[in-house]
């Protein structure tokens, strides 16, 4: 096997020996015999195939169904490791959520200077419409993944907070149905902390958000842009796992005051939206008025108190790219303690200096657009091309505000499956968080997405990225 | 339930039951290919007008040959009404509707789609059709099965055979339609092989060859034809069997809802229609003008019900 010392193998030390949280599993993959696990590898894909486990890429041929590739090697996570990443991650949340009501309110941070009033006043995430407007129990972000990347031992950094719309709790869930149909003798010899709670919890957290005017027990239902959204899948997923309606936007009115959805036998008050839809299509009426997907005149039902949104609207100012580089300062700021998990370096283009370091070293860097995510237009330094890296720096040139650059991490690696065992691949790791006026609750775990093509570092799906299932030990 | 989740599923088996009412239309058609040596064009015509696609079909090809006929009908996407076309639509109204959907039939929509794709994707060689048409029908019938299995009787299991039974119903009126002058018992003194060939595809048409001659001892005769599958009770695809049929689910959504609508009036003339009728009484009306008066309140009964429960905006 090829270990590059350079990266951080989860699984196998440097000298070759097997890391502690992998003693069992190596002891049982070690007397498997390859041929079979090829088989249950390819049972796997038609699994998925025909559960319908599937997203959709845009910019292909209209709307194309794709199966993220499932690798059937866990990655696993000590008790110890994760209660020190949780506790990190709770503390981020706390503080977003915090920020989030600040920014809607008084507005004392950037009154104390901690950050420029232009980065917020002149960000397309900062939604005015949101001043003033409180949201039940304070909640702004109610559904969170965190993305986690690790480079050495004890080395955690976190490289998107996603406190809009995070996807992918679907595959964290799949994947371990997967595992357990497929291996169920590894969950004998391993403990592993389940996570099929998550549907359950999600119910519970989006019902004790509902509006205070709510009496009876709260009606919930996930808002989808439909079929042709790249998540759809998850969005189906989840209504039916949590047992309530997946609606659109044209199943939707306002009807006394309330938003009511179209049965079968008229229509039904909703009093908990967990919608999938972006800021700017969710009503037309005060965002973009040519949007189809959302719901006209939500905006006045909410402020008037009669729905719940989740996420809130407006809540993108807090995972904003540019805003990331100050969420240190802002967990400070707001619970007086030091942030417990690191920010990775990170280079903000719009200041004359950092634009400049970033040009004179752009092959060593990655640069993300300010508000761009899944991967696209993005440059990895390291892998670009002298065209690709021409082409971007012009870009940058024209156009600097709209782009954060990074060191490339030397992100820690698992062995994946493949044709002569075992090899080395980039991972990180996006724990999905629940935030509701009764606690934040975090699922042991998460998904973890791998960069499958040799010595990547781009996991995402849409560009050839793979998951894995994600053990967390029990102590 | 949600309006639009009623209108997914009674449109998923609509379209379900129309692949399988393609492959059977298909099969006959083969059927008289084989079994006549000279021109077929007229029977392959009839094919088109019975699916319903003439005009679409017109618009491509000059003439009506087997290839060209079966091409269009399986595995054109101009095509609204192809084999292909109508499996994918159910799979997209059942991806629409997954949350009312049992896993089972969910993956049995999932797994027609994913097998016809694959074995539709070049033209069908005769040597493969039939085993072809017959996985079609199979498939079809995999999904109802795993919906009788699996589905609570509740309304989502009701809009389903709902969406079923019109189709039926509908299918089997354009059969009658298109062959309505092998039929008239005028037809019986022609008493030629031919007429009987005829005859004989319109019953394979609706897969019922056998059941009828078990019915009626063998002998066929062109009035014994029309009243089996305008007026039979026990044949599952009779007009008056599927009526009954709507009848009854609608019922049932009354009863479950509390409400009664315009829909209910209008099945219940439907019902009342075909039984104040005798095959004599269809023939004295006309039966041309009796079926074309069906197919008129059958859609008006699929239009007023997606209104009724509110399917769409």
């Amino acid at each position: 096997m090829d270990t590059k010392p350079i990266h951080f193998d989860e699984m196998l030390a440097a000298e070759g020996s097997v890391r502690a949280p992998y003693h069992a599993y190596e002891a049982w993959f070690s007397k498997q015999n390859p041929s079979r696990l090829k088989a249950k590898s390819k049972d796997a894909e038609a699994f998925f195939r025909r559960t319908g486990i599937t997203f959709n890429v845009y910019g292909k041929e209209a709307a194309q169904e794709r199966l993220i590739p499932f690798d059937l090697i866990p990655r696993i996570i000590s008790s110890r490791e994760w209660t020190k990443l949780a506790k990190g991650i709770e503390q981020r949340v706390r503080a977003i959520n915090m920020f989030l009501y600040d920014i809607y309110h008084r507005q004392e941070i950037l009154r104390a200077g901690i950050i420029p009033t232009d980065l917020i006043a002149k960000n397309d995430a900062f939604l005015p419409q949101m001043i003033g407007l409180t949201p039940p129990g304070d909640v702004y972000t109610h559904i969170v993944g965190t993305d986690i990347v690790r480079t050495g031992e004890d080395d955690f950094y976190v490289l998107e907070d996603n406190a809009r719309t995070p996807s992918g709790v679907s595959y964290m869930l799949e994947n371990r149905e997967t595992m357990l149909q497929m291996f169920p003798e590894l969950f004998s010899q391993n403990r592993v902390k389940p996570v099929s709670d998550y549907p359950k919890n999600l119910r519970k957290s989006l019902a004790a958000c509902a509006p205070p005017n709510c009496t009876g027990k709260p009606t919930v239902a996930i808002l989808t842009p439909g079929i042709h959204n790249s998540a759809y899948f998850e969005h189906s997923f989840l209504a039916d796992q949590m047992g309530v309606e997946l609606v659109e936007g044209h199943d939707l009115r306002v009807v006394d005051g309330h938003i009511a959805m179209r049965t079968t036998k008229g229509h039904k008050q909703i009093d908990v939206l967990y919608r999938r839809v972006d800021d700017d299509y969710l009503d037309p009426l005060n965002f973009r008025p040519d949007s189809m997907l959302g719901v006209p005149g939500i905006m006045d039902v909410y402020r008037a108190g009669n729905i719940t949104i989740t996420n809130a609207p407006g809540t993108g100012i807090a995972d904003d790219k540019a805003i990331y580089s100050y969420i240190p300062d802002i967990v400070e700021f707001y619970t007086g303690e030091k942030a417990i998990l690191r920010n990775v370096e990170t280079y903000r283009c719009a200041e004359p200096d950092a634009l400049k370091y970033v040009l004179d070293n752009l092959a060593e860097l990655v640069v993300k657009e300010v508000h761009g995510s899944g991967g696209y237009g993005m440059l990895v330094g390291p892998a670009a091309s002298k065209k690709e890296l021409a082409d971007f720096e012009q870009k940058l040139r024209s156009n600097p505000a709209n782009y954060i650059a990074q060191p490339t991490l030397s992100l820690s690696t698992v062995p994946i499956f493949v044709k002569k065992g075992l090899s080395p691949r980039h991972v990180d790791l996006r724990p999905f968080v629940l935030v509701s006026p009764n606690g934040i609750e975090i699922t042991p775990g998460g998904l973890t997405r791998v960069a499958l093509q040799e010595g990547s570092l781009v996991v995402n799906s849409s560009q050839g990225g793979g998951t894995k299932d994600t053990w967390v030990l029990e102590e | 339930m949600l309006g639009k989740t009623a209108g997914g599923l009674y449109w998923m088996f609509r379209f379900l039951e129309r692949s399988e009412n393609i492959a059977r239309l298909i099969e006959a058609g083969f059927r008289i290919a084989l079994t006549r040596s000279n021109d077929t064009a007229s029977d392959w015509k009839s094919v088109v007008t019975t699916a319903g696609v003439r005009r679409g079909y017109d618009a491509i090809y000059d003439s009506y040959t087997s290839e060209n006929v079966v091409d269009f009908l399986l595995r054109d996407t101009r095509n609204p009404s192809s084999a292909i076309t109508v499996i994918d639509k159910a799979r997209t109204n059942a991806r629409m509707v997954r949350t009312a959907l049992t896993t089972e039939v969910w993956e049995a929509v999932n797994e027609n789609w994913m097998a016809m794709k694959k074995a539709l994707k070049s033209p069908i060689p005769d040597t493969e059709l039939p085993a072809l048409l017959g996985e079609v029908r199979r498939h079809s019938a995999l999904v109802r099965g795993a919906l009788h299995g699996t589905m609570l009787r509740n309304d989502n299991y009701d809009f389903a055979r709902i969406g079923t039974a019109i189709e039926r119903a509908d299918y089997t009126a354009r059969i009658i339609d298109v062959k309505y002058y092998t039929l008239l018992p005028s037809a019986n003194f022609v008493g030629s092989p031919l007429d009987n060939v005829q005859w004989e595809t319109v019953l394979r048409s609706v897969s019922a060859h056998r059941s009828f001659r078990w019915l009626g001892d063998g002998e066929m005769t062109s009035s014994g034809i029309a009243e089996f599958l305008i007026l039979d009770s026990r044949f599952p695809r009779s007009l008056y069997f599927a009526s009954k049929t709507l009848r009854e689910l609608l019922a049932y959504l009354a009863e479950d809802y509390g409400e009664r609508h315009a829909c209910h009036d209008l099945i219940d003339e439907q019902v009342a229609n075909l039984r104040q009728h005798t095959i004599r009484s269809i023939f004295d009306e006309g039966l041309h003008e009796f079926i074309s008066a069906f197919i008129r309140q059958n859609n008006a009964l699929g239009a007023q019900i997606e209104q009724d429960y509110r399917f769409n905006k």
